[in-house]
């Protein structure tokens, strides 16, 4: 048996090349459509959302009431707007047209003066709790001396008592918690995802349903040769977009680049490794590009929901965190997001280096191991 | 390998899938440098044998050999030295004639790749559209492009699996004269086909059926071989005899081709039975030669009875 041979495998990346420029479509959408997914989710998807409209129902027009509202207003997380009463404020929650309603009693003012400390009801749709959550913590931060200032003196309280303790929260990293920081480097992991895991396993299979995998099995090239020959065009072609969508990054959404370029490239040479040796093992397996397309789909959707990119890791419950761990993705993830916030180097993504490098190993060796030589 | 031993030698080849027998027991022997037609029903195992001769698929049982070479070690080193040909057309529609032949040639490293191109481009008359998409080409063009780039690398076995399926009697014709014209060269070509005007130019044919071999022999022995009784008739009303006919005892085929009517049969006197039974003296009846596919649709039925 002739062994490997780099003329052949030249043979096919030309072939390889001359279908992608009789298909500009493709190579088009490849480079455009990671450029949308980034505005779309860097821009759309905030997961810490200020000015949230807020139903003000005050039965109690005063210099408190005032001073509180301002004071909610401050927090940047309410935007307030009166309603005539309860039961319209209480419609328009119900409607979705705000998210809060806040109540003040008839007698606030009256029971403020009188040392009484009257409630009042703050209402949220806690229908989408993401949504209510930084807002309802700012609320519960509010100074508890917030009226202090407009108080008769016997009711002002002196400057409150040192408390023996005091928790200084540093919100590190992206201390604005500015979603789109968290979003965008995640978002180079879920399009490599796209261009190699479910771009590859659709090439291979379509030599096959097309027919001409057989042709290419009855001639001397090896099976190899034709992997090979598939695959190396689609890693091209991922890098070509992690470069766009970082630069696109860094310049649109500011996202800092504290760690190596070089060592997140790297990094993410071992992740499309990854997705390529699910792509190679999917695509023996389906017979159509149909099945193959789903089959990806299948591998993508977890990748999306279990990985850590939509919705927090630590949220999620332990057999869903350990599906999560096996994911490639998970760990390109970390790695994207720790390289570029935090700057992390090799030490400290090595945690989920070797988890990556475990995955393409196995599912590489099931790839090998499935790919026929023969049509049987 | 001497020039008198056989191009394919093998014998009791076994061939399952999924416990079905799909290749049961065959023997098969093609000389070098014969036109052999490959005939047979569909699903008789024309295909998976085309597929194993050259190393698509390993047989489960038996052996032999192909251009000398083992079948069952050597199956890379046939490969090289085998042209083959799929059922369906399955090279890059998206690329040009010029540009699929380059790519079958790196493949096999061809030393001299322009001039091997050239040469093929000239034989196979598709000098004038190199530069056309393949996949933009018709039926029969698509047929000449395959066949170019099976001949490129100069094999000495082609296996043509139904080569020229759906296409026009013209383009069929100069297809089979190209396949005598590589003939003549010293190419063995083995070629499945239904058509029996493809049979009757094939030097000998072979005869498949139910993964085994039934018959082969030239044209005209194999006819021979099957005993087989045709009369003609013509006149009017042979539509409504036919009817009438085909449920007969004895009457195996009866159908029209234009202006005649023809009924095959095992049995000499119950055809002529049938005949006396419904003859009302309008039709002029004569016995003829049987034809090739007579002698088909004959085997056809004896091996499973029409649906």
């Amino acid at each position: 048996m002739t062994g490997f041979s780099f003329r052949r495998l030249a043979a096919m990346l030309r072939k390889e090349w001359l279908q992608m420029r009789r298909d500009p479509m493709t190579i088009r959408l490849t480079l455009i459509l990671p450029m949308i997914q980034l505005f779309l989710f860097g821009f759309a998807i905030n997961a810490n959302p200020r000015h949230l409209p807020t139903a003000l129902v005050s039965a109690d027009h005063s210099v408190y009431e005032r001073t509180l509202v301002s004071a909610l207003v401050n927090t940047r997380y309410f935007d307030i707007r009166p309603y005539p009463s309860a039961a319209t404020a209480d419609e328009a929650l119900r409607r979705g047209d705000v998210l809060f309603v806040l109540e003040i009693p008839p007698d606030f003012s009256r029971l403020v003066d009188r040392g009484e400390k009257p409630r009042i009801l703050m209402d949220a749709d806690g229908s989408d709790p993401v949504a209510i959550g930084s807002a309802t913590a700012a609320l519960g931060a509010l100074n508890a001396a917030v009226l202090n200032r407009d108080l008769p003196p016997n009711l002002r309280s002196a400057p409150p008592p040192a408390p023996p303790f005091q928790i200084v929260l540093h919100a590190r990293y992206n201390p604005e918690q500015i979603t789109a920081l968290n979003i965008v480097p995640g978002l180079i992991a879920i399009i490599l995802t796209i261009s190699t895991l479910v771009l590859t396993s659709v090439a291979i299979t379509r030599e096959r349903e097309t027919g001409t995998l057989e042709n290419l099995l009855a001639m001397p090239v090896r099976p190899s040769e034709v992997a090979l020959g598939k695959i190396i065009p689609y890693v091209g072609l991922g890098y070509a977009q992690t470069v766009l969508v970082l630069a696109l990054a860094v310049v649109v959404f500011g996202v800092p680049v504290r760690g190596s370029v070089l060592l997140l490239m790297l990094s993410l040479g071992l992740f499309i490794a990854c997705n390529l040796a699910m792509g190679l093992t999917f695509s023996t397996i389906a017979q159509t590009q149909m099945q193959a397309q789903q089959m990806a789909q299948f591998a993508f959707l977890p990748s999306m929901m279990l990985s850590g990119f939509l919705y927090p890791f630590a949220g999620m419950p332990g057999w869903a965190r350990a599906i999560g761990e096996v994911l490639p993705i998970t760990h390109a993830l970390r790695i994207a997001r720790g390289i570029l916030l935090k700057g992390n180097g090799l030490a400290q993504i090595w945690p989920d280096l070797w988890p990556m490098a475990a995955f393409a190993l196995v599912a590489g060796a099931i790839a090998v191991r499935l790919y026929r030589e023969t049509l049987d | 390998m001497s020039a008198s031993s056989p191009a394919i030698d093998v014998h009791d080849l076994m061939k399952s899938f999924r416990k079905r027998k799909v290749i049961d027991g065959l023997t098969l022997r093609v000389e070098t440098g014969e036109v052999c037609g490959f005939l047979g029903g569909n699903g008789s195992g024309k295909t998976t044998t085309i597929r194993m001769l050259c190393g698509l698929l390993r047989p489960d049982g038996g052996g032999g050999t192909c251009l000398g070479l083992d079948l069952l070690t050597e199956a890379p080193a046939i490969r090289r030295q085998v042209g083959y040909m799929t059922q369906q057309f399955s090279f890059y529609g998206d690329l040009t004639v010029r540009e699929n032949l380059e790519f079958v040639a790196r493949l096999y490293e061809l030393a001299d790749r322009r001039a091997a191109i050239a040469a093929v481009l000239e034989r196979m008359g598709l000098a004038d559209r190199a530069g056309q998409l393949t996949g933009e080409l018709s039926g029969g063009w698509k047929q000449r492009m395959a066949l170019a780039a099976c001949v490129l690398h100069r094999p000495k076995l082609l296996l043509l699996d139904e080569p020229t399926a759906g296409v026009d009697a013209r383009a069929r014709r100069q297809f089979w004269d190209l396949i005598h014209e590589l003939a003549t060269d010293g190419l063995t070509v083995l070629v499945s086909t239904h058509y029996m005007d493809e049979a009757e130019r094939c030097g000998r044919v072979i005869y498949l059926a139910g993964g085994r071999l039934v018959v082969q022999g030239t044209a005209g022995e194999v006819v021979a071989a099957a005993h087989l009784v045709t009369f003609e008739a013509t006149g009017p009303g042979i539509e409504r005899a036919v009817r009438a006919l085909r449920a007969a005892p004895g009457v195996e085929t009866a159908a029209v081709f234009g202006q005649a009517l023809r009924i095959a049969g095992l049995d000499r006197a119950a055809l002529a039975a049938a005949i006396a039974r419904l003859d009302d003296g309008r039709l002029t009846w004569q016995e003829v030669p049987p034809r090739l596919d007579d002698v088909f649709i004959h085997m056809l039925n004896a091996q499973e009875p029409a649906e």
